[in-house]
């Protein structure tokens, strides 16, 4: 009882970051159909930002967050500019390789600016303890991961469901090119919605670090993960990669936990079994 | 380049020609680098060992247009293959392990076929990932066979033919490897341009059509998947038969990165792109990471996004477009 409890728990935890840091990829596909590789690079490149500025500027965790948003985002809009807009609509073998070609370039950068230790970014006293609901206690940082996931998913929801934005962005998933004959600046969508993408990549890597520490190889290491999440989920789903996450983060954390030594076997067999039993996703919407 | 130039002035005996210019090219590169890296035919035989990998994955990338991002599930599976018969059965005659490493790549082949052309686009790919996972924790987990993390040692190859013994300086093996890829290119040259090689490049361009013409789409895409996994095993097992260990890291996701990588480097859809790229590739690798081994890596990615730019058919593509349109023009 005591072990499925924590295993529950961790699972919930590792999903919703998952979560977290794949939505993002989950709609930047389902909307400008590019296979980013790169994704986890960006949520590696949070993670950094902010262990930089809590460690040698003293910011708090709140602070972090925010500076490795921030900054996140402002290195991924001139590669947007400059990169991906050229493989737009390309086979997907040349986004895969262009994006490999990214990741390996952050992992090396990221190797000679920051040295191949692992960063840290240390968590305010509030989210070090555990809390206790009653008949158990839970690390505080578990809740918090828990509650950031359900707040994302919950901010998302209201804005692709609830506002003009998200009318717009849903129109573009559908058809882009009638989108753009009737007036939605698809452009100024696709720019926005890679900026937020990669916001929340960022906001992810942060939030993560404790459950997917931060070094250099994590481009490398999580890079097929999220292509899986966003695979199995459907691409630009948001119930599809939530379920996704879910059921994944599930198998991997139970798997972890009770038979270490297989790795991540039952992790990619549950793969094989979702994709071959639902070819577009969870909630496919893959065209 | 010479190969077009040839071909073009001579349209009807194109094949032969073709094939004779690569089949000596080949041997006049093998030559070379013999003389001018005599210290370094380890490398060289890796580099072989790699080719076939790569002109595996271009049988189904390249001719069929199957994305896959798992190919060292075939390789990795040869040099298991091989080193498995060599360590637990006593098999060390290098001829057999070879075929052995052949027939177990083209089983890994019809397995890893099987699951991977069930899906199209991201789905394919994710399950091209997802099958070389497997096969990568399967060999950990049986490390009884396979010696886990530790790799697979105790592979002590007989004598070649009774009479070349396997030397340190990998004279041996690295003439093996040329006489192995020389058969294998002359092979795939004639597959990839039977009528089966043809019906495959018509699945490329357009299944729906062929599958209307009355061919089955699918069954002969798993027979590629099969013959791909056969050339794979024969890298495989050459690459154990020459370093005499099998590493789980011929069964990881990075070597079948790696080696699309080297094949869209080169250009797919042609055997020499295939070889061009590997053998760009393995030299720049080793180059810069010698030159600084920190950089490496950032090296390849900027090349990567260099090719995707610059040169999207890969560097034969590009060659041959570009000394087509000059042909053409001067007519």
């Amino acid at each position: 009882m005591q072990t499925m409890f924590s295993i529950a728990v961790d699972a919930l935890a590792y999903g919703m970051v998952l979560f977290v840091i794949s939505i993002g990829l989950s709609v930047t596909m389902g909307l400008m159909r590019v296979v980013n590789l790169a994704h986890g690079a960006f949520a590696m490149i949070g993670g950094y930002f902010a262990s930089y500025a809590a460690q040698h500027f003293g910011i708090g965790y709140v602070g972090a967050i925010f500076v490795a948003v921030i900054g996140t985002v402002v290195i991924a809009i001139p590669l947007e500019r400059l990169l991906y807009r050229r493989i737009y609509g390309s086979p997907q073998l040349t986004q895969v390789l262009m994006t490999i070609g990214i990741t390996f370039c952050v992992i090396g950068i990221a190797n000679f600016a920051f040295g191949p230790t692992l960063k840290t970014i240390p968590l305010p006293e509030q989210l070090q303890g555990s809390v206790d609901i009653g008949f158990r206690s839970i690390g505080a940082h578990r809740i918090f991961a828990i509650v950031c996931g359900l707040a994302v998913a919950g901010a998302l929801w209201f804005l692709i469901e609830r506002t003009a934005f998200g009318v717009k962005l849903r129109a573009s998933v559908d058809n882009a090119a009638m989108a753009a004959a009737l007036g939605v600046r698809t452009e100024v969508v696709y720019a926005i919605s890679f900026a937020v993408a990669i916001g929340l990549a960022a906001f992810g890597g942060v939030v993560g670090a404790e459950l997917m520490p931060v070094e250099p190889y994590y481009a490398l290491r999580y890079m097929v993960t999220f292509l899986v999440v966003v695979s199995v989920g459907g691409a630009g789903s948001i119930p599809g990669a939530l379920a996704a996450c879910l059921l994944l983060g599930g198998i991997d954390t139970t798997g972890r936990y009770l038979a270490p030594e297989y790795g991540e076997f039952f992790f990619y067999l549950a793969v094989i079994v979702v994709v071959t039993l639902f070819p577009r996703g969870l909630a496919g919407r893959l065209k | 380049m010479n190969e077009t130039n040839l071909a073009g002035a001579v349209p009807r005996r194109k094949m032969e020609i073709g094939g004779l210019v690569g089949v000596a090219a080949i041997i006049v590169v093998a030559i070379i680098g013999y003389f001018l890296f005599p210290s370094n035919l380890a490398l060289l035989t890796r580099i072989i060992g790699t080719a076939l990998l790569v002109l595996s994955i271009d049988l189904v990338t390249g001719y069929c247009g199957v994305a896959t991002l798992g190919h060292a599930a075939l390789f990795g599976a040869g040099a298991y293959g091989a080193g498995i018969a060599a360590a637990h059965f006593g098999i060390t005659e290098p001829l057999t392990m070879t075929l052995i490493g052949a027939a177990a790549g083209a089983v890994a082949g019809l397995v890893s076929g099987a699951i991977v052309l069930r899906a199209h686009g991201l789905s394919q790919l994710v399950l091209s990932i997802a099958v070389i996972h497997l096969f990568h924790e399967a060999a950990n987990k049986a490390s009884g066979w396979t010696g886990g993390s530790d790799g697979l040692a105790d592979i002590m190859p007989d004598a070649l033919l009774g009479m070349f013994e396997f030397d340190l300086w990998g004279q041996t093996a690295y003439i093996y490897g040329v006489v192995l890829l020389l058969v294998v290119f002359v092979l795939l040259r004639m597959l990839v341009r039977s009528p089966f090689g043809m019906l495959c490049r018509g699945i490329k361009e357009d299944p729906i059509r062929v599958h209307a013409m009355g061919a089955s789409v699918n069954s002969t895409l798993l027979k590629m998947y099969v013959i791909s996994g056969m050339v794979a095993g024969v890298g495989g097992a050459l690459n154990a038969i020459s370093t005499q260990v099998v590493g789980l890291d011929s069964l990881s996701f990075t070597l079948s990165a790696e080696a699309l990588v080297m094949l869209v480097l080169g250009g797919t859809g042609s055997l020499f792109g295939a070889l061009i790229g590997t053998v760009t590739f393995m030299w720049f690798e080793d180059l810069v990471s010698a030159a600084n081994p920190f950089h490496w890596l950032t090296m390849v990615g900027a090349l990567l996004i260099a090719v995707v730019l610059f040169a999207p058919r890969g560097l034969y593509g590009t060659a041959q477009h570009l000394f087509s349109r000059r042909t053409e023009r001067s007519a």
